[in-house]
C-alpha cells in the first residue's frame, strides 16, 4: 500500500527507489530502460534540475516522454547540448565529471562487479549471449559514484560472475583504489526486494532496507551467496501517491507498441 | 567531388567480399537502405565493424554475410535481444561469427585514432574487467610523462564506410544534424566511404549543430529518401519504435526471419537510380 493506501507493484517499489537516490541537480549518466525511467521520475517528482546525460552524446536532455533507445530524438530536441559519441566518452565521461552512473546487470556478485557479455562456461560458445559492454566499463570506472538497479533473482544474484563486463569493488576494499579508479564505484544497489549498499570497511554488498512487506529470508533465498545484513535493516518507506502517479503518468508516455 | 550514384552502382562499386565495413549511425541515421542493398548482392565474409550492431547488422549476420563482427554492443535497444547475432554466436547459424570486442569508449577512441592518422588510441579504460582476456587489440601502455598506466587500442581502418544523412549538394558535400554520433570518424578513418542522403538539395542552408563532410573526403552519395528506416532521420522521419519491438518476434525464429528477409529485402526493389 501506498502512503494513501494505493496497491503498487515491487517493480514500481524498486523503480521508486532508485529516483529517490538521485538528488536534485547532480549530473547522471543514464543507461536505457529501468535507470532511464527512475532518472526521469526523480526529474518530474523531485529532482527538476537533475541533468541527464545519454551515451548518444546528448547532455541535459529533458524528454517529454519515455525514450525506447539512448538515442529517440526527443532526447536530440530537448537537450542542451549535443556532442558526437568520443566527445561524450572522453571529454564528459573519461575525466569524472559525471556524478552519477546508473547501471544495470544481467548477474552481479557480492561485490557489485557486474556481468553483460555472457552466460555460460566458454566465452567462445556462450549458453547466452548477452549485449555485452556498451558504455558500461567506463561508466563504472569513471563516475563519481555508481548506482545499480536490478531484479533480485538467484540467477542475478550470483556466487560468481561468468564475465567481469564492469568493475565495483573487484575483490574488496582497496581494489579499485589499487586498479587506479578515481570513483567509488557502487554505492547503492536497488531491486524489486530491498536496499544494498557496500559495508563501510570490506565493501561487500550488505543489506540495510527491505522493502514494505518483504522478509530477510526471502531476499536470502533470492540471493546466491550468503547475504550480510546489518541488524535491524531499515524499511524502505512505501510510494507516496506522488511518486507513485508520477511514475504511471511516465510509464503511459512510452511509445505505444 | 564524390560521385552521385544510384545505391545499387554503389554498392556495387564500393563493397567487395571479404571487405571490412563500417556502417555507423548511434541509433539516429541507422544505413538501413544500403545494408539491405548489401544484402540483395549477396556479399560474403565481410568484417562488420560498428559500435552498436542493431537490427541492420542482426540482418547482415543473420543472411551470412559476415565472418567477424567488431563491437561493442550487441542488442535492440529497449527491446533485447538481438537473435540472429545470438544465434551465430550461440549456434554458428547460419555461419560461425569471430568476435572482436570493446567498450563503446574504446571503439569511438579506435574510430578516432583512424581518421587522425594514427596506430592507436589511448584512454582510461577496460580496468579490472575481463575484457582484455579475449580481445587481443586491448593492450596496457606507460604514459612517457608520468609513468601511469593506461589503455592502448589500435586505430579502427574500414575499407569501407557507409553512413545515412539527411543532405548532400550536387557536389557531393554532406550535411547531418541531431545525434551524429561517431559517423564523422567513421568517414575519415575509412578507405572509401558511401553516404546515403534524404534528398540532393541545390545548396547546404545552415541548421544549428550540424556537421559537415566535404566532398573531397566523400567517395559516393546516392540517394535513398528514407534509408534509415526504422531508425529516423531527423527533420524528416521519426524513429519506428513498433518496427524495433516486432523484429523480436520476426527474428526469434530461423523461418519466420528468411521468409521476412525473402518478402521485405530480397524481393523489394532496390531504390530508383539518381536522377
Amino acid at each position: 500500500m501506498s502512503d494513501n493506501g494505493g496497491r503498487y507493484e515491487d517493480d514500481e517499489m524498486m523503480t521508486i527507489a532508485a529516483a529517490r537516490a538521485l538528488r536534485d541537480r547532480r549530473v547522471c549518466f543514464v543507461g536505457i530502460g529501468m535507470p532511464s525511467t527512475a532518472a526521469n521520475l526523480a526529474r518530474l517528482v523531485h529532482a527538476p534540475d537533475l541533468v541527464l546525460v545519454y551515451e548518444s552524446g546528448t547532455i541535459g536532455a529533458r524528454p517529454t516522454y519515455l525514450p525506447l533507445s539512448i538515442g529517440d530524438e526527443v532526447l536530440a530536441v530537448t537537450a542542451q547540448s549535443v556532442v558526437s559519441v568520443p566527445e561524450i566518452f572522453n571529454y564528459w565521461l573519461q575525466p569524472g565529471r559525471i556524478d552519477i552512473g546508473f547501471l544495470s546487470a544481467a548477474q552481479l556478485d557480492r561485490w557489485g562487479n557486474i556481468n553483460t557479455t555472457f552466460i555460460g562456461d566458454d566465452y567462445s560458445r556462450p549458453t547466452v549471449r548477452l549485449p555485452g559492454a556498451g558504455g558500461a566499463p567506463e561508466i563504472a570506472a569513471s563516475c563519481k559514484e555508481v548506482i545499480v538497479i536490478v531484479r533480485h533473482t538467484p540467477k542475478i544474484f550470483v556466487n560468481k560472475l561468468d564475465f567481469v563486463t564492469s568493475l565495483g569493488h573487484g575483490a574488496g576494499a582497496g581494489d579499485r583504489a589499487r586498479l587506479g579508479l578515481t570513483g567509488r564505484g557502487p554505492t547503492v544497489v536497488i531491486t524489486d526486494l530491498g536496499i544494498l549498499e557496500p559495508d563501510a570497511d570490506t565493501h561487500e554488498l550488505t543489506l540495510t532496507s527491505l522493502h514494505p512487506g518483504v522478509t530477510l529470508a526471502q531476499v536470502e533465498d533470492a540471493t546466491g551467496w550468503p547475504l550480510s545484513a546489518i541488524p535491524q535493516p531499515a524499511v524502505t518507506p512505501p510510494p507516496t501517491d506522488h511518486e507513485l502517479t508520477g511514475l504511471r503518468r511516465l510509464e503511459a508516455t512510452r511509445t505505444p507498441s | 567531388m564524390a560521385q552521385i550514384l544510384s545505391l545499387r552502382e554503389a554498392i556495387a562499386e564500393l563493397v567487395h567480399d571479404g571487405d571490412s565495413v563500417s556502417m555507423e549511425g548511434f541509433t539516429h541515421l541507422i544505413p538501413f537502405a544500403a545494408g539491405h542493398e548489401v544484402i540483395r548482392q549477396g556479399r560474403r565474409h565481410l568484417e562488420l565493424i560498428r559500435m552498436t550492431p542493431d537490427v541492420i547488422y542482426d540482418r547482415l549476420i543473420g543472411m551470412g554475410c559476415a565472418d567477424k563482427l567488431v563491437f561493442s554492443w550487441g542488442g535492440n535497444p529497449g527491446v533485447g535481444s538481438l537473435y540472429r547475432f545470438r544465434d551465430a554466436v550461440e549456434h554458428a547459424w547460419p555461419v560461425p561469427l569471430e568476435l572482436e570486442e570493446h567498450s563503446h569508449a574504446g571503439m569511438a577512441n579506435r574510430y578516432v585514432a583512424g581518421a587522425s592518422g594514427l596506430p592507436f588510441a589511448v584512454l582510461r579504460g577496460y580496468v579490472g574487467t575481463d575484457l582484455a582476456m579475449h580481445t587481443p587489440s586491448i593492450a596496457p601502455i606507460t604514459c612517457p610523462f608520468t609513468g601511469e598506466t593506461l589503455t592502448a587500442v589500435p586505430a579502427l581502418r574500414p575499407q569501407v564506410t557507409i553512413i545515412h544523412a539527411q543532405r548532400a549538394d550536387p557536389e557531393g558535400n554532406v550535411q547531418l544534424w541531431g545525434i551524429t554520433g561517431v559517423q564523422k570518424e567513421a568517414v575519415l578513418a575509412a578507405e572509401r566511404c558511401l553516404v546515403t542522403v534524404e534528398e540532393i538539395v541545390p545548396e547546404l542552408e545552415p541548421v544549428p549543430g550540424s556537421v559537415i563532410i566535404p566532398a573531397w573526403v566523400v567517395t559516393a552519395v546516392a540517394v535513398a529518401p528514407g534509408g534509415s528506416h526504422p531508425s529516423y532521420a531527423q527533420g524528416y522521419s521519426t524513429r519506428d519504435n513498433h518496427a524495433y519491438r516486432e523484429w523480436a518476434s520476426i527474428s526469434k525464429d530461423r523461418q519466420t526471419f528468411l521468409a521476412w528477409m525473402q518478402a521485405n529485402v530480397l524481393d523489394a526493389s532496390t531504390p530508383a537510380p539518381a536522377s
